[in-house]
């Protein structure tokens, strides 16, 4: 286990440190320590490492990640893993706007609450929040998946392509052309991995399905799924 | 892009710190708004005295025995403590009026930067740390207060466009955002006999709340009535003689992180902002809701 400690020794000297591990480094684990705050901890990592950042972050913390692992000790501020291609960030705490913003792939867990805009244009990201999300989530969402166990704000889903939401409390209010859906045996079945993947105490049978009901875009049939 | 912090103090013991509490907030945030800073601190008031805040870009030559010909227009007694630009104006709560009509009569080039009991208000041009040292924020004591660094975009980088903005008395106003109605709601706010002096937009929002309170409504009913009439983007918050309060707008794309704990209640546009207050690790620390008035009192 390798210990950085960020106010010692710097953003810069962090995150390329970490991007300059390789596939096959040896040095696998790392601790963060004195985060404080700081915008852009662990972005751009490319590697099959593990990063745990021992408190809270600010502005972009593990933004386009790569098969690493970042598991914030603390809560994120705005923008937390945005345009993720793989990997996994963990979340302990909360986090502010616009988590998981144009993600592409990779899973990212907040066990707390996320604030507005939450999976804004995510484009194949899994994200999965134990608590409950804020306004505007998953505006002009893609693909991929978006778990709330708890409940979601104002417009939900609004402009919404062909990501999958599933909530299990309450939806204030769903955006233009987003709609609940049926359950299916399929849906059941994804919605199961990835409460497990989320480590969630929940269960796919109390989550409604909202979707997009496809008025709003130019929709070709082989979107459909 | 601007910062804002704020320090609401539960804990009497902490009262001596601050101003160098909020002074470290404020530097943090200089990346946020280094154009201007400015800071409201709200002591301990005198019973029976008022203040004003005063500031010249001539200073030595405006507050050359200004408190002696003040104290003879009044015919009571007025006493100035001088702070760089700035100096606090300290006279009988009863002459409040009369004061700053005649401080227009004699130095009518001189500012008035805060009115009340408790409230004194330091701003400037520059960098965050450096106002904060020219007016030895750091060494201040009080109650609770408010700060601002500024990144200008809808008036021009001035001392009159340094936040915050004193509202009325004892009452001050900071803004992260812009609004974009500021124009008609000035016209229509000067209409109403509202004294606004610039063309900045926060100075039109802190205008608009005392007129609210002015027409009857209470500092909770005037944030919440803000939220209907102005367009725009905002986190206000607003400092009155015996607490603070924060609203954000419904969109809230504009940051907010508080926390608080048996000591204090604190507001940064970031959670960089609160990293060294004591104990920051157990406090409870979350994000206010949009379009949600939250408020504390002493």
């Amino acid at each position: 286990m390798q210990t950085f400690d960020l106010a010692a020794e710097g953003l810069r000297s962090l995150n390329a440190t970490l991007q300059a591990q390789a596939n096959e480094t040896n040095q696998t684990g790392w601790d963060i320590i004195n985060p404080r705050g700081s915008h852009a901890i662990a972005v751009g990592l490319d590697a099959p490492i593990e990063v745990h950042v021992m408190g809270s972050t600010g502005y972009y913390c593990a933004g386009m990640n790569k098969q690493a692992t970042v598991h914030v000790h603390g809560s994120a501020g705005p923008g937390v893993a945005e345009n993720m291609m793989s990997g996994t960030v963990i979340v302990e705490g909360d986090a502010s706007q616009y988590a998981g913003a144009t993600g592409n792939g990779g899973t990212l867990i907040i066990k707390g609450n996320a604030s507005s805009r939450c999976g804004i244009s995510m484009k194949g990201i899994d994200i999965i929040v134990h608590g409950s999300i804020g306004h505007m989530s998953a505006f002009m969402a893609q693909s991929g998946n978006l778990v709330v166990c708890g409940n979601a704000g104002d417009a939900l889903g609004d402009s919404l392509y062909e990501a999958r939401l599933f909530v299990r409390g309450s939806v204030k209010s769903l955006g233009a052309d987003c709609i609940e859906k049926e359950m299916r045996p399929e849906h059941l079945e994804l919605l199961a991995e990835l409460l497990e993947r989320g480590g969630c105490d929940a269960k796919p049978e109390e989550f409604k399905r909202y979707g997009s009901a496809r008025q709003l875009y130019n929709f070709k049939p082989d979107n459909a799924y | 892009m601007c910062g804002i912090v704020g320090l609401f103090l539960k804990d009497k013991a902490l009262e001596p710190q601050l101003g160098s509490l909020l002074t470290d907030m404020l530097i943090t945030m200089t990346d946020r708004g280094p154009d201007s800073a400015g800071i409201a601190i709200y002591g301990a008031p005198q019973a029976g005295h008022a203040k004003l805040t005063i500031q010249s870009d001539t200073a030595a030559r405006d507050f050359e025995g200004l408190a002696e010909r003040l104290s003879s227009e009044l015919g009571a007694p007025v006493t100035l403590t001088r702070k760089d630009t700035h100096a606090v104006l300290d006279f009988p709560a009863d002459k409040a009026t009369e004061t700053r009509a005649a401080l227009e009569r004699l130095v009518p080039g001189v500012r008035v930067m805060s009115a009340g009991e408790s409230i004194e208000i330091y701003k400037e041009v520059g960098l965050p740390k450096d106002v904060a040292a020219r007016f030895e924020i750091s060494k201040m004591s009080g109650t609770h207060g408010i700060g601002h660094t500024r990144m200008a975009t809808e008036s021009a980088v001035t001392t009159m466009g340094a936040h915050p903005f004193n509202t009325g008395a004892d009452q001050c106003l900071v803004h992260n955002g812009s609004l974009s109605n500021h124009n008609s709601l000035r016209r229509k706010l000067l209409r109403e006999g509202v004294r606004i002096e610039t063309q900045n937009d926060t100075e039109v929002a802190a205008a608009y709340l005392t007129w609210k309170m002015r027409e009857g409504a209470t500092l909770g009913e005037a944030l919440e009535s803000s939220l209907v009439d102005l367009d725009g983007f905002f986190t206000f918050v607003v400092g009155t003689e015996d607490g603070f309060g924060v609203v954000r707008d419904p969109i809230a794309c504009k940051p907010a992180v508080m926390a608080e704990t048996d000591q204090y209640v604190a507001f940064g546009s970031e959670y960089r902002a609160l990293v060294n207050l004591p104990g920051i690790e157990e406090a409870r620390v979350w994000e206010p809701e949009p379009a949600t008035v939250y408020f504390w009192k002493h």
